[in-house]
């Protein structure tokens, strides 16, 4: 604990503590983990490490001796971290949030969102619950941005087949541009096909016909 | 009416029946609609078979028995109605290491006891250069992997605590660390020793079954709760799963069985096939070795979830200090092997073949197993625990 407890601007002792939680993020993804890191720093937490790769991780782990250890579930080091469970080590021993199972709800959540903490023997859950859920709501809100961005690249990557599609037509057919894009799209809807299955299927013909 | 269950597993050789089951129809014969989920680490199986994501999954057997006894971990009840494979390990090392027990050894390296020795040689000529202690890899803290490579180091003089590095690493990492020089050898299960050696990075120095001749690796694990709650559906797993494995064990079925499970594992059918007859090559450029207990998927009475491996499991979690030894701990790890459920499925008891082994475990050394004398047992290696080999044996 600190001893500027009184100073100005002080908060009340426990959140003060909370903040000096020591938090450690393993995270196969850059991204994904920056977005927890800054997360977690705007929630008032000051202590918060990125561990990546995967050389020597559990004697990275030891040296920064973390109280909170979030980890992503795609990542297969997470078999890793059990090695700290064992009676033989002396190290301060963590537990798996999975522990209480009294809060299965948020255990469920995390799983979801695929990820999962461990804190060290003592931590009050109480403490680390804002962790987790921030935990929760970055991962999945990454998900979608994941996935907005997986769809983006789809529509440029279509764009870009229906372009080519285009410029063979127009070569080939002595068509403007226009009329290449409205025989694609008629052929599409009578075919009850899309247009970029069409846009397709004409690169491979070209292909072939070359 | 037919039931939907997800299941979840590690892309191994040894879920090999599980994957069967699924692929070749014997679950839907069952009315069994199982989603199979792929998982990337056996924290990720134990947690989501634990919460209840999972209805049932492809689990080391010694993780079945901590998470029963609340070792390590949250203590959630499992039962194992059946047992998808025996064995299948290997300890692979690299070529470095490979080329510093053969020097050291004083006869054949293929037998264990010879490698323990000149095991135990390297290790303290490293010692006595100052030298970094040997590093090696295994899949998690409760497998066969960590017991098998500390049974091998054990029985030459090597304290696995204290002599060298254990570290638990990933499968899919352990070809690139033995390449890299993070480990110096590993004990993993199929197909990943033969990464290591088609890579040309390791040697493999033992099969799993020349430590122990017979010991269970996977189970089918299942909640004890839902296992109560829905006994007609783990009677028609079991029966799924053990026409499954007869299946796998007809050598008709060979290529349909080696084209889903390398479908499944993204590896090749050739290296399946390979892996399921115990036709391993142990050096890129070497010898291919022969052991027909390799893997065994079913065959010799191995689906019946035996008390005695329970039992063995349980044994080597005490002896290696991850749970104290009480009689009462002894009963409920046997109790997770369900031999009962298995027996009642099946219609009696299976024809159960130990082969040569009195104990049906059958180590490379030391007393046969008791399960009812598990103390009297690790007497014996608590007594042996300092004969070391000097260093004046050095040649």
């Amino acid at each position: 604990m600190r001893k500027d407890q009184s100073g100005p601007g002080a908060t009340p002792s426990g959140e003060q503590r909370d903040s000096a939680l020591k938090i450690a993020i393993v995270d196969e993804s850059p991204i994904r983990a920056a977005i927890l890191e800054d997360g977690l720093r705007e929630a008032g937490f000051t202590q918060v490490e990125r561990i990546a790769g995967t050389h020597n991780l559990l004697e990275r782990i030891y040296a920064l001796d973390p109280e909170v250890i979030l980890i992503d579930l795609e990542n297969p080091s997470r078999d890793v971290l059990e090695q700290m469970f064992q009676m033989s080590r002396a190290v301060k021993r963590p537990v798996a949030m999975f522990v209480d199972q009294s809060d299965s709800a948020s255990i469920q959540a995390a799983v979801d969102a695929g990820v999962s903490a461990y804190i060290v023997g003592g931590l009050k859950k109480e403490r680390v619950t804002s962790i987790l859920d921030l935990c929760i709501s970055r991962f999945n809100a990454f998900a979608r941005l994941q996935s907005e961005l997986d769809h983006a690249k789809g529509a440029l990557e279509e764009r870009k087949i229906i372009d080519r599609a285009k410029g063979v037509l127009m070569q080939a057919k002595k068509m403007t541009e226009e009329k290449a894009y409205a025989v694609l799209r008629t052929t599409a809807m009578n075919q009850n096909k899309k247009i970029v299955e069409i846009a397709q299927s004409v690169l491979t013909a070209a292909e072939l016909l070359k | 009416m037919t039931q939907k269950l997800r299941i979840g597993y590690i892309p191994l050789v040894d879920a090999t029946a599980l994957l069967v089951a699924v692929d070749h129809g014997f679950a839907a014969t069952e009315e069994l609609d199982i989603e199979l989920v792929r998982e990337v680490s056996w924290s990720n199986v134990r947690d989501k078979l634990n919460i209840g994501l999972f209805d049932a999954a492809h689990l080391l057997s010694p993780v079945a028995i901590a998470s029963s006894l609340g070792i390590g971990h949250v203590r959630v009840p499992l039962i194992a109605p059946f047992n998808l494979g025996f064995n299948g390990n290997a300890i692979t090392v690299s070529p470095r290491l490979f080329t510093m027990l053969s020097s050291a050894a004083d006869g054949d390296l293929t037998d264990p006891k010879v490698s323990t020795r000149a095991l135990a040689r390297v290790v303290a000529q490293l010692k006595s250069r100052g030298a970094e202690p040997l590093t090696f890899g295994m899949t998690f803290p409760f497998s066969n992997h960590n017991y098998q490579l500390r049974f091998w180091m054990a029985a030459g003089g090597v304290d696995p605590d204290e002599d060298v590095r254990l570290v638990v690493l990933p499968p899919p990492f352990m070809a690139e660390s033995l390449a890299n020089g993070q480990v110096d050898g590993f004990c993993v299960g199929a197909p990943w020793n033969s990464s290591a050696v088609n890579l040309g990075v390791g040697n493999i120095l033992h099969f799993g079954c020349e430590i122990m001749t017979r010991v269970s690796e996977k189970v089918l694990a299942l909640r004890e709760n839902w296992a109560e709650e829905n006994t007609d559906m783990v009677t028609r797993l079991v029966r799924a799963l053990t026409r499954a494995s007869r299946f796998v064990d007809e050598a008709d079925n060979r290529d349909r069985v080696a084209s889903i499970v390398a479908q499944r594992l993204g590896t090749t059918p050739e290296l399946v096939v390979r892996t399921l007859t115990g036709n391993l090559k142990t050096a890129r450029e070497g010898p291919v070795r022969t052991n027909g207990s390799y893997i065994l998927v079913g065959r010799d009475g191995t689906n019946r979830p035996d008390p005695v491996q329970a039992a063995w499991a349980y044994a080597q979690i005490v002896r290696w200090r991850q749970a104290p030894l009480s009689e009462e701990l002894r009963a409920a790890a046997q109790n997770v092997f369900r031999a009962d459920i298995f027996d009642a499925v099946v219609g009696g008891p299976a024809t159960v073949d130990c082969g040569d082994t009195r104990d049906s475990i059958g180590v490379f050394a030391g007393p046969e197993f008791e399960p009812g004398d598990i103390a009297g047992y690790l007497a014996f290696w608590q007594s042996n625990r300092v004969q070391r080999p000097r260093l004046s044996v050095v040649r």
